[in-house]
């Protein structure tokens, strides 16, 4: 269980160009279940997942994670818990440029320091699991759309994370492929994951896999949806 | 511990693919880094390996060398003043030595005709150096014509040519013998260039030195200790010479590499973001810039070194022989014992190394220390 208590953000606090992105905002998001946050563009969406995902921390409020009190962690304990339990899905992929698929799967296991067996091993079972077995020594820029966005979830699996936070995964993504992505979180909600999307495309927020679909907009909850 | 290793080697493998992966950039780093080391070693190794050989060929020379003064210039010296020192106690032997220049409008260079101790030679006979025989191409029986100091031709027979291994020392020397010094010059029977005194007892020369100025004083008395203290001044001052021409190059290099180093592409501040959004801690990803500082660097001074060594003591300089070895026409074509320093290389090393590894991690640890949600937002 992840909750958020009277969240406040604020960009460039004390400067001219000073933004409030989220406002007094409280939200509890259920284990193994398939939250989307929805709304338009400027709404809070991207914000509240960096806030959850321990990427950024509140200019006020707290933030609890499975009854612990992560916001005013040190940096370090912080990255800690992003790195094992949150695995990242990015809008534009945010993939390595240059090195290969199985390298940019096992980079964020890199830190642990891990024996290279062990870790190859995993990443090769989640390319399998994800039909990436043969682009494995491929460099990324030669992957389409879809093959891109299944190493992203890759290797937002290496280190076997509770909760996996995607941004806009089918902004790229035609019909097809975004159909592809759905079945594939389908899938690891049935082994139990918890799993938050910010998505405005309604394809993903319609989807029978989805519970709960909270709605934003200028930064608040206007709908939290049915837990 | 094992995974304290393990950590630092998937880092360093990352490392190295990133460094690849940006091979233009990095390689001109490399090449200019390299460049730099290399000049700057070439010239420490070179001043370095002559003072070396100077002190090496000091060695055997004369502990005293008596030179008679004329108004403050060196003057020919009576062979007599030979028996005076003599008889001052501790003085084991006392030799006269005739050696002097000879321009040559044919070569257009100087040559230095010196008279051997242990080398009987006939009147007519001459040995050369490597440097003269190349420039003058004469060999064992062929002739050569001096002019005496009046004005008459004097002819000469070669009986040999030097060894090319002393040819720092004899390129450009002729060995000849008493009379044909004489002849040449016109230096009368009593007098001598200068006199060489041996010492019973090494501690004892700055006294002996003092007692010949004493008993003699239109003579100064030069010890081995102040050649060599002349000679490290000279190399000295030509290695600053040329430091101080190279000075701009290493400022140019050091604002070159700090643009290089210190200037984070936005490729590479957003891998840094990526990194740090998918679980890199600020300090791994200081870890990995540190270790692209130490690669580059490193393998840049170890190149530059390796080449340095090659060129002064192998290639014999060629680069800048002309400030670093003098002016003359008859260079000599010799290779330097190789020489190293331990102290010259680890400063060599932290004024290159150092600073570049400081300004590869400086940016990084600015952009490392933002928070991971900006990668978010692009």
């Amino acid at each position: 269980m992840i909750q958020l208590q009277h969240i406040r953000k604020v960009f460039n606090a004390g400067l001219p160009n000073e933004y409030v992105a989220i406002h007094d905002l409280s939200l509890n998001i259920a284990p193994h279940q398939v939250t989307v946050l929805t709304g338009p563009s400027g709404s809070g969406k991207t914000t509240v997942l960096s806030l959850l995902g321990c990427m950024a921390r509140p200019t006020a409020g707290r933030i609890m994670l499975q009854d612990r009190e992560i916001t005013s962690l040190p940096e370090r304990f912080l990255t800690q818990i992003r790195r094992s339990t949150f695995g990242f899905i990015f809008q534009q992929f945010n993939l390595i440029r240059g090195i290969s698929v199985l390298e940019n799967v096992m980079l964020p296991a890199y830190p642990l320091g891990e024996p290279l067996g062990g870790l190859k091993k995993r990443a090769l079972k989640l390319l399998d699991l994800l039909n990436l077995t043969s682009k494995g020594a491929a460099k990324v820029e030669w992957l389409s759309g879809g093959e891109a966005q299944r190493t992203a979830i890759a290797r937002a699996l290496v280190n076997d994370p509770g909760v996996i936070i995607a941004d806009e995964p089918t902004a790229h993504l035609d019909t097809g492929l975004s159909r592809e992505f759905l079945d594939i979180m389908g899938d690891f909600k049935g082994q139990g994951k918890t799993i938050l999307i910010a998505s405005h495309d309604p394809m993903v927020h319609e989807s029978e896999i989805v519970d709960r679909v909270v709605k934003m907009r200028d930064g608040r909850i206007i709908d939290a949806g049915v837990i | 511990m094992i995974k304290a290793i393990d950590k630092q080697r998937y880092i360093l493998d990352f490392t190295l693919s990133s460094l690849w992966r940006r091979k233009g950039k990095n390689l001109a780093l490399v090449l200019v880094y390299t460049l730099v080391v290399f000049v700057l070693g070439s010239v420490m190794f070179f001043t370095q390996a002559l003072k070396n050989e100077a002190a090496l060929v000091l060695r055997g020379s004369p502990e005293i060398i008596v030179q008679k003064m004329v108004a403050g210039r060196h003057d020919l010296i009576p062979v007599s003043h030979g028996a005076q020192i003599g008889k001052i106690r501790g003085v084991k032997a006392v030799k006269a030595r005739f050696w002097g220049y000879y321009y040559d409008p044919g070569a257009q260079a100087n040559y230095t005709l010196m008279v051997p101790e242990d080398l009987p030679l006939k009147d007519q006979e001459i040995i050369v150096g490597a440097g003269i025989s190349r420039v003058r191409r004469l060999f064992r029986g062929s002739s050569i014509v001096f002019r005496t100091y009046d004005g008459k031709p004097a002819t000469f027979f070669i009986k040999g040519v030097l060894s090319p291994d002393s040819e720092l020392l004899s390129s450009d020397l002729i060995l000849i013998s008493v009379p044909g010094f004489t002849r040449v010059f016109g230096v009368p029977p009593d007098r001598a260039t200068d006199l060489t005194v041996q010492v019973a007892n090494r501690k004892e020369i700055p006294t002996i030195a003092a007692k010949i100025v004493d008993a003699l004083p239109d003579t100064r008395a030069i010890t081995r200790e102040e050649i060599l203290r002349t000679y490290d001044a000279v190399f000295d001052w030509r290695g600053g010479i040329m430091i101080a021409i190279l000075a701009g190059a290493v400022l140019a290099f050091l604002i070159f590499a700090w643009d290089k180093a210190a200037g984070l592409s936005a490729e590479e501040k957003r891998e840094i973001g990526i990194l740090k959004a998918i679980g890199w801690e600020t300090a791994d990803v200081l870890e990995m810039k540190f270790w692209e500082g130490l690669v580059v660097s490193l393998s840049s001074f170890f190149l530059g070194i390796i080449l340095a060594y090659g060129h002064i003591f192998y290639a014999s300089a060629t680069l800048f022989e002309p400030v670093l070895k003098g002016w003359a026409v008859l260079y000599p074509e010799f290779r330097l014992t190789p020489f190293i320093s331990g102290y010259q290389i680890a400063i060599l090393f932290f004024f290159t190394v150092i600073p570049y590894t400081v300004a590869t991690i400086i940016p990084s640890w600015r952009a490392a220390t933002i928070d991971p949600d900006a990668v978010m937002r692009t």
